[in-house]
């Protein structure tokens, strides 16, 4: 059969950086319209971490009572903190990837010229704005309800701290969401989520677990994230937080790593 | 009755030499999913400005025809050109729209919203009003997308296949489990597409989607093409007409008349399957003076889907 192919007029074609980061943008903006508007994301995630908190923190509060050096209006911030931005990083991209990965979806918009990697990028900045939420709204309960006091810098470097430490956790989702289906992804992330809590010692102070649990929290992602947010308000185990660093970054790089397993594994079932 | 098979080709070589140049060629593909050939050394090519069906059962192949095009999947064997290129690179897909099938589509995006940001991927796309003019999608704009009906989502899919302004559509069965009057309604845009100058292909299990739409009609089954030509010529070349009518005559009688492929027996009457019905109705009118109630019918793409795959069937 002849063919006369229809030559591309201009073989280095690309698009222009403006475009580019246009479509990055809008990538963003509408998977976080799509979270938002889906309120058992939105709702859930804000709300556990405060609910937690004025609960714990607020109203079963003894003042005379302090924890790890202060008191605990102030010491679940932190605490609490963490959790939020593991539910929000890990339910903001986890839960997404794998319903658009295992229904169709997500081969719909691979069809189009889209860039892939705005795809990723717009699933963990909506992990990190939820995770920005969940930590300035903590901070305003204790400060305006709870009585904690803490310079304004601070508690910059507090969000600022717990936002980039949503990173890991948005890594570890992409992991996830590579590896199961839409139906089980829910089930599977809390029950991953939530004995990590409570092992890194978010839920009851990480001093009052069994000494073989304090031990194995070394091991645990969130309670790295947490000690460098207890730093900021003088409460931890107090130590060197080049080590929680190196911890966090690890292990963001070794779910990076999966994750990427993961999607040349998809590839190849469809590129194979 | 395969022999038609050539001829119906042979006919078809001359619509290409008219036609525009190619655009899209699947050349020698297979494709192997494992143990399952999904398609077998398929030679298959789409022409600037035509409408081309790609119609087989369930399991055929089509799918996978349309995937190996969007360069969702590489072949085993052979080559996929989609304007001179590989369609793995965004220019090429810049020039292409798909409507995928696809189980869940984001609920809580506007369809406006999920226009704006498809269309966004390409350089040139068409002004929003446009787009939702085409897909007849003016007045639900703002609805999001969980609350559409069956026939209002399929249209936004398709409002997405063709938001970037592409030049060739890749429509995989973008009608299916719709009822009637929405399949009309997507009918009606598809067309619209194609008099303003694009070329679509599309995927069906719908005989009567072809039928209606395409100017060209590829029969698969099983992973290989089994027949090829317009949808008359199809139909010309293999089941012919049907006849009914109520009639006196020994039924022995009427299946020996020249030109008669079978003949049942169908309440009162009889179902005679003709290749030709006038010769037939001028010898049964003669034969039978009290001859009544006569019902021409086309035989129907459906019949000459059947006989073409069944025949495949029995010679695989």
């Amino acid at each position: 059969m002849a063919t006369a192919p229809i030559a591309l007029g201009n073989s280095s074609w690309a698009r222009p950086l403006s475009r580019t980061l246009a479509i990055y943008f809008k990538e963003a903006k509408y998977e976080f319209l799509t979270r938002l508007r889906l309120r058992a994301y939105s709702i859930s995630t804000i709300s556990f971490p405060l609910m937690f908190y004025v609960l714990f923190g607020l109203v079963l509060n003894h003042k005379d009572a302090p924890v790890g050096g202060v008191g605990i209006a102030t010491y679940l911030i932190p605490s609490y903190g963490t959790f939020g931005v593991m539910g929000a990083s890990l339910f903001g991209t986890a839960s997404g990837l794998a319903a658009e990965r295992g229904l169709g979806w997500l081969q719909v918009k691979r069809a189009s010229p889209m860039p892939p990697f705005a795809y990723f990028a717009a699933k963990v900045a909506l992990g990190m704005i939820f995770s920005a939420v969940v930590v300035v709204l903590l901070l305003l309960l204790g400060i305006t309800v709870g009585g904690v006091h803490l310079p304004v810098l601070d508690a910059a470097k507090l969000v600022a701290i717990l936002v980039a430490g949503s990173l890991p956790f948005c890594a570890m989702g992409l992991a996830i969401g590579y590896f199961v289906g839409p139906n089980s992804a829910v089930a599977t992330i809390n029950l991953i989520y939530l004995p990590l809590s409570f092992c890194s010692g978010l839920w009851v102070p990480i001093m009052f677990l069994p000494k073989v649990m304090q031990q194995i929290a070394h091991f645990l992602p969130p309670y790295h994230l947490a000690q460098l947010a207890f730093s900021v308000v003088g409460a931890g185990q107090h130590e060197s937080n080049l080590i929680h660093w190196e911890a966090l970054i690890g292990f963001s790089l070794i779910c990076l790593g999966v994750a990427r397993l993961g999607f040349q594994r998809d590839e190849g079932k469809t590129y194979g | 009755m395969i022999t038609a098979l050539q001829e119906v080709q042979e006919i078809h070589t001359e619509v290409q030499v008219n036609g525009g140049a190619v655009i899209a060629t699947l050349r020698r593909v297979s494709k192997n999913f494992g143990e399952v050939h999904a398609l077998r050394q398929v030679d298959f090519s789409v022409r600037a400005g035509e409408l081309v069906a790609l119609l087989g059962p369930n399991g055929a192949g089509k799918t996978t025809a349309v995937k190996l095009f969007l360069g969702l999947a590489k072949p085993t064997t052979g080559t996929v050109s989609v304007f001179g290129g590989d369609p793995i690179h965004a220019e090429v897909r810049t020039r292409i729209g798909a409507m995928l099938q696809v189980a869940k589509v984001p609920e809580t995006l506007r369809v406006r919203e999920h226009i704006d940001l498809f269309s966004s991927y390409y350089p040139n796309p068409l002004p929003l009003a446009e787009t939702l003019t085409l897909a007849g999608l003016q007045e639900i704009k703002d609805r999001e997308f969980g609350e559409l009906s069956g026939g209002q989502r399929q249209r936004v899919l398709f409002a997405l296949a063709l938001c970037g302004n592409p030049d060739i559509l890749f429509l995989d069965e973008p009608t299916v489990g719709l009822d009637v009057e929405s399949r009309r309604v997507l009918w009606e845009e598809i067309r619209r597409l194609v008099a303003r100058g694009k070329t679509v292909l599309l995927t069906t299990h719908y005989l009567e989607e072809a039928d209606a739409l395409a100017d060209r009609v590829v029969v698969i089954n099983r992973g290989e093409i089994i027949a090829e030509g317009t949808p008359a010529e199809i139909k010309a070349n293999t089941a012919g007409r049907r006849i009914r009518c109520v009639t006196s005559l020994d039924i022995e009688i009427v299946r020996s008349l020249p030109g008669v492929i079978e003949v049942r027996r169908d309440r009162e009457g009889l179902e005679i399957r003709v290749r030709s019905a006038e010769p037939i109705l001028r010898e049964l009118l003669m034969r039978d003076a009290r001859l009544s109630g006569i019902e021409v019918t086309s035989a129907g793409l459906e019949e000459a889907f059947l006989a073409l795959t069944s025949a495949n069937n029995g010679a695989a």
